[in-house]
């Protein structure tokens, strides 16, 4: 199934989900209304796409735009051997995204990740708790307001002022 | 006096002399510079030559404790209840630049060295240091403990 | 006080909790495992990661493209070169470069060392942690032959940063092929010995036969990739499905299991090694020797400086020690010259004018490899599967965002379903089979 073919199926399917398609150095990317993650997802799960991985799940911080966190879901069809990536972008006030558990078995972790490192919530997610760094925590590492050296240690250490 | 004193001196290399030959070291390996430890340990180098060949992964049963790659904020108070659980005598070795100073991860989650946290005795730099290095950081030590003043006070209290 | 975790909240108030890690000989000091058991029987289980949590993503966010390449070392730190090829692959295909064909030969030459050294260390963890402490032994010895190889050419035995943006760092050393046959004829015995050890051992049988088994659905559910993913029976390989570098054009086979169990897992990355070696051996003879440097006296870059004050010298300048296998003649072989994206030879510093510029440009803030605006994702098969770069470029000299795609993260994260309802001892095996590498989990 070529990629024009692929998206005309999908909007056939789903409506306006796809808010565009583009090409960044020969990667498929599909730009989706967040509130459609998952019926996508759903969807391309299934045949005929048949995507039947999630590879992998990031976020992007594009702090001045108005679109301000950029998820990025990568797709992989083992049957087809092809990869897709798909993007929505979320606002910088509350941003919150249908959750994909129940669809993928790592979308847990993944999930957990990214809301650990962006401060991004998953909405329907079972267990949503930092998984990189630790309670107490305060921010959200990878925003881009987030200082690159601020340390907060958890037992006092020596040589502090 | 002057014969008890003699005797004193010799009895403090004497145990100098059995402590540094028989370390049992508690491996805090978390990241790349265990692999460098597992070089040090097997056969290639053999960190037994020099009797620290002894592996004990109970801390109550160590008396080295080497700490073996990046300490980061959440681990931290870990380490640290694994010295203290540590009876005396004990010694430290920091193995690998970001045990020493943090490396080259400056930033928010890795802890600047672990002399923050407990004492060290001896540092091996080296990101990470090669096997020949762990060597010369354990004879350092040994020399050390060869060295070290004992503490009499529990003597004198009888 | 911390809030009460997810086991502790489900937790029977008759069952009792255990906690095996972070610091657990079998745990490899950085995760944390949370048990509740009833007698050995383990009914919940909760993984906790994080411990190794270094801020690779946020710090390469702050330094250059060229700067970062020694952070993506330590990621995967049983395998190096792998990583760096990762990253430099994911630059290069932003880049649009094209790298010669003996760099493309060195670096799987490269990938491959580090793939053996890679499935010895994750086997020999795994049979030391279920008492086969010999195993252990057998193949630390195989590794060092291994890193020998390694460090003849790259100058270091782990973290190298040797595969470069363009191409590699330097020629092969003089000697790599007498070290690479020594190092393949070991590896190959101590893979012998070793079957000889374990293949019908009834003890490491039954540790791991039926055990940690896993369905492929689940498996693909869970985002497996790599020799887990292969111990299912789905020949996934990045190698075979999406080749990159010169791997269409050399043989060998993906090995499969068939249960998805902890033996399996022991049995691919077994015979996954003998498939490396054989490439190993095609690629050393694909390989042609190096040109000899051209002759005539060489002088030293004080001298050359110092002459060319006077007159433009046609001598060979000798470079010092650690950039040998650099030489100015030599770099149409290693590195894409067509755009600047390399380091430019360091001899021209010396003599004139535009090489030293070049040079300094290279490494200003600012100034060094720019690639065009735009996000990449490009993955190459690492030891344990897919390792993948996502990087989003903001046409700065520096990342806007880079992201790990660790093939590690994916199958610690079925170890919870794994071990769920297995008992105590079942944990060590299953696993120390994921080969979980702290660098790379956690990042």
């Amino acid at each position: 199934m070529g990629q024009e073919n692929l998206i005309e199926a999908i909007r056939a399917k789903l409506g306006d989900a796809v808010e565009g398609v583009s090409d960044s150095f020969g990667d498929a990317v599909l730009t989706l209304r967040s509130a459609a993650v998952r019926a996508v997802m759903a969807a391309l799960r299934e045949a005929p796409f048949e995507y039947a991985v999630l590879l992998d799940l990031t976020c992007v911080d594009f702090a001045a735009a108005e679109g301000r966190f950029e998820l990025v879901y990568h797709l992989y069809s083992l049957t087809r051997n092809v990869r897709l990536r798909l993007k929505a972008s979320l606002p910088a006030a509350d941003p919150s995204v249908e959750t994909l558990v129940g669809l993928w078995k790592n979308a847990e972790w993944l999930e957990r990740e990214v809301f650990d490192m962006f401060g991004v919530r998953f909405e329907g997610h079972p267990y949503l708790k930092r998984i990189l760094t630790y309670e107490g925590f305060e921010g959200h590492a990878l925003r881009k307001s987030y200082p690159w050296r601020l340390e907060q240690p958890r037992i006092p250490l020596k040589g502090d002022v | 006096m002057s014969g008890l004193d003699f005797l004193t001196t010799r009895l403090e290399t004497a145990i100098g002399w059995g402590r540094k030959f028989s370390l049992f070291h508690y491996p805090f390996i978390t990241a790349c510079c265990g692999m460098e430890y597992m070089s040090a340990a097997c056969a290639h180098f053999d960190i037994d030559r020099f009797g620290a060949g002894l592996t004990r992964f109970s801390p109550r049963q160590a008396d080295l404790l080497l700490v073996v790659g990046t300490i980061s904020h959440k681990l931290a108070p870990v380490l640290k209840t694994v010295y203290d659980q540590m009876l005396e005598p004990k010694w430290v070795i920091a193995f690998g630049a970001c045990t020493v100073s943090g490396g080259i991860y400056q930033n928010y989650a890795v802890v600047q060295g672990i002399d923050r946290i407990i004492p060290v005795d001896i540092y091996i730099p080296g990101c990470p240091p090669r096997p020949e290095m762990v060597l010369d950081g354990l004879l350092k030590l040994q020399d050390k403990i060869q060295h070290q003043k004992q503490d009499w006070r529990w003597a004198r209290k009888t | 006080m911390e809030p009460l975790t997810r086991i502790q909240r489900d937790a029977r108030p008759e069952s009792m909790l255990l906690n095996m890690g972070p610091s657990h000989p079998a745990m490899h000091g950085t995760l944390r495992i949370m048990l509740e058991l009833d007698g050995e029987k383990i009914l919940n289980a909760e993984a906790e990661i994080g411990y190794l949590h270094r801020g690779f993503e946020k710090t390469c966010e702050n330094k250059t493209y060229f700067n970062l390449l020694i952070y993506t070392d330590r990621l995967n730190y049983v395998s190096p070169l792998i990583n760096n090829l990762g990253y430099v692959m994911t630059m290069e295909k932003m880049l649009g470069v094209t790298v010669p064909e003996r760099a493309q030969l060195i670096r799987v030459l490269m990938s491959e060392l580090s793939r053996v050294s890679d499935h010895l260390t994750c086997l020999a963890a795994m049979a030391m942690e279920n008492g086969a402490f010999t195993v252990f032994l057998y193949m630390m010895k195989a590794r060092e032959f291994l890193w020998d190889v390694i460090e003849f050419t790259t100058g270091a035995r782990m973290t190298t940063s040797y595969i470069r943006i363009g191409g590699v760092r330097a020629d092969l050393h003089p000697d790599w092929r007498g070290s690479l046959t020594t190092a393949i004829r070991e590896t190959r015995q101590v893979l012998k010995d070793v079957s000889g050890l374990l293949d019908k051992n009834s003890i490491f049988l039954g540790r791991t036969r039926g055990v940690g088994a896993i369905s492929r659905e689940d498996a693909l559910s869970y985002g497996w990739t790599g020799p887990c993913l292969r111990s299912t029976g789905i020949p996934y390989d990045v190698r075979k499905a999406s080749p990159y570098l010169i791997y269409d054009r050399l043989s060998f086979e993906v090995p499969v299991g068939e249960f998805g169990d902890n033996y399996d897992r022991y049995s691919v990355r077994m015979r996954e090694m003998e498939q490396s070696l054989r490439l190993l051996e095609q690629v050393a003879g694909l390989i042609p020797d190096a040109a000899p440097l051209s002759a005539g006296p060489t002088i030293e870059p004080s001298e050359a400086i110092a002459r060319s004050r006077r007159q433009r010298t046609g001598e060979r300048i000798r470079l010092s020690p650690n950039l040998e296998g650099y030489e100015k003649e030599r770099l149409p072989g290693l590195v894409a010259t067509d755009k600047p994206i390399a380091v430019p030879p360091k001899e021209d510093t010396y003599t004139t004018m535009e090489g030293l510029i070049s040079h300094f440009l290279f490494f200003m803030s600012g100034k060094g490899i720019r690639p065009p605006k735009g996000d990449v994702y490009f993955s190459v098969e690492g030891g344990n599967g897919e390792v993948g770069f996502y990087i989003v470029s903001d046409g700065t000299d520096r990342p806007y965002r880079l992201h790990l795609r660790a093939p590690c993260f994916h199958l610690v994260a079925a170890l919870e379903q794994l071990i769920k309802g297995r008992l105590i001892a079942d944990v060590v095996p299953t696993f120390g089979s994921m080969n979980m590498i702290g660098g790379e989990l956690d990042r």
